[in-house]
């Protein structure tokens, strides 16, 4: 499963047909190559801004304060989810393929990435935006 | 469910003979061992950057002097560096395979994501060699 290439349908196989296509499994790898690929550009422009510290303070300073802002700072929680949930799945993908128990599990352990996942966003989210509400909400004495 | 699982017969009956390589099987281990290092690298950084007291609100060219003040979090952020981009451009070409219909697009392509990967890791080793906490002066 863990390929190279898109799935394969498997229409013909006993039971349905629906042992890959449409199930859960394919969910979740379609969520780890979005995530992936998102990262991927994410990264790119990240050392780009990251490089500015060799232009000037000043030029870096002001590309972070965008960072800062209230809508850029809900885009870096969306950004820590998926890094999060590719992280959290690949260590699935790789239990699969090293495991011994590991493909029989695989649903299991679908479920507990995503336990673990709104287990570590829900303070994560709260730690990330806490600063920015509060300065929203009149703070910023 | 796993139990029940049956996959189709391969359409081929031999596989093709000679002229492999095994370019595949290191890429796909690659993936697995780069993955390994990043969950500790990535999920770190993220959690330093953005969460840990004050999050992105903490963070000006002061803050990376702090830091890449220390051979520590140079290595720490040049690893990160080069096995996300090795990484994230190999999970690419693999997507770029399989959605390119062309054999121009795909070519392409490929040449788009190797250019960016070189700029992206030599941008960025520089930064991190050369980084000048007084730069101004
Ligand atoms: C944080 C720790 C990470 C882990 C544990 C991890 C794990 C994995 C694994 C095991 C695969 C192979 C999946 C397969 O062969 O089916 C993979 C694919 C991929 N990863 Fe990561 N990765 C991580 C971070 C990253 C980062 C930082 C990026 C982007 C720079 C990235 C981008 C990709 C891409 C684009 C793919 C290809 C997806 C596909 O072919 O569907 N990953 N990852």
């Amino acid at each position: 499963m863990a390929g190279t290439t898109a799935p394969e349908r498997a229409g013909t196989s006993k039971g349905g047909g629906t042992l890959y296509r449409g199930d859960l499994g394919m969910w979740s790898w379609v969520a780890h190559r979005i995530t992936g690929v998102l990262t991927f550009f994410f990264l790119f422009a990240h050392v780009l801004d990251t490089a500015l510290v060799r232009v000037s303070p000043d030029a870096y300073d002001k590309v972070i304060e965008t960072y800062k802002n209230p809508v850029v700072n809900l885009f870096e929680v969306g950004l820590v989810g998926a890094v999060l949930y590719h992280a959290l799945n690949g260590i699935r993908v790789m239990l699969v393929d090293f495991w011994e128990k590991g493909a029989r599990y695989q649903k299991q352990m679908l479920w507990a990435v995503l336990v673990v996942w709104v287990l570590v966003m829900i303070p994560g989210t709260y730690y990330m935006l806490v600063r920015t509400v509060t300065d929203l909400l009149g703070g910023g004495h | 469910m796993s139990e029940s699982l049956t996959l189709d017969k391969p359409r081929s009956p031999r596989r093709p003979a000679a002229r492999r390589s095994n370019f595949e099987l290191y890429s796909w281990l690659f993936m697995r061992i780069s993955g390994v290092a990043l969950v500790v690298l990535v999920l770190g950084h993220l959690f330093i950057m953005n969460i840990l007291d004050g999050g992105v609100h903490r963070i000006n060219f002061g803050f990376v002097a702090g830091r890449w003040a220390s051979p520590f979090w140079q290595f720490w952020d040049l690893a990160m560096l080069w096995l996300a981009q090795i990484h994230g451009g190999n999970g690419l070409r693999t997507v770029i395979n399989d959605y390119a219909r062309k054999d121009a697009t795909r070519f392409w392509l490929k040449v788009l994501l190797y250019v960016s990967m070189v700029l992206i890791i030599a941008l960025g080793t520089y930064v991190i060699f050369t980084f000048d906490p007084n730069i101004t002066d």
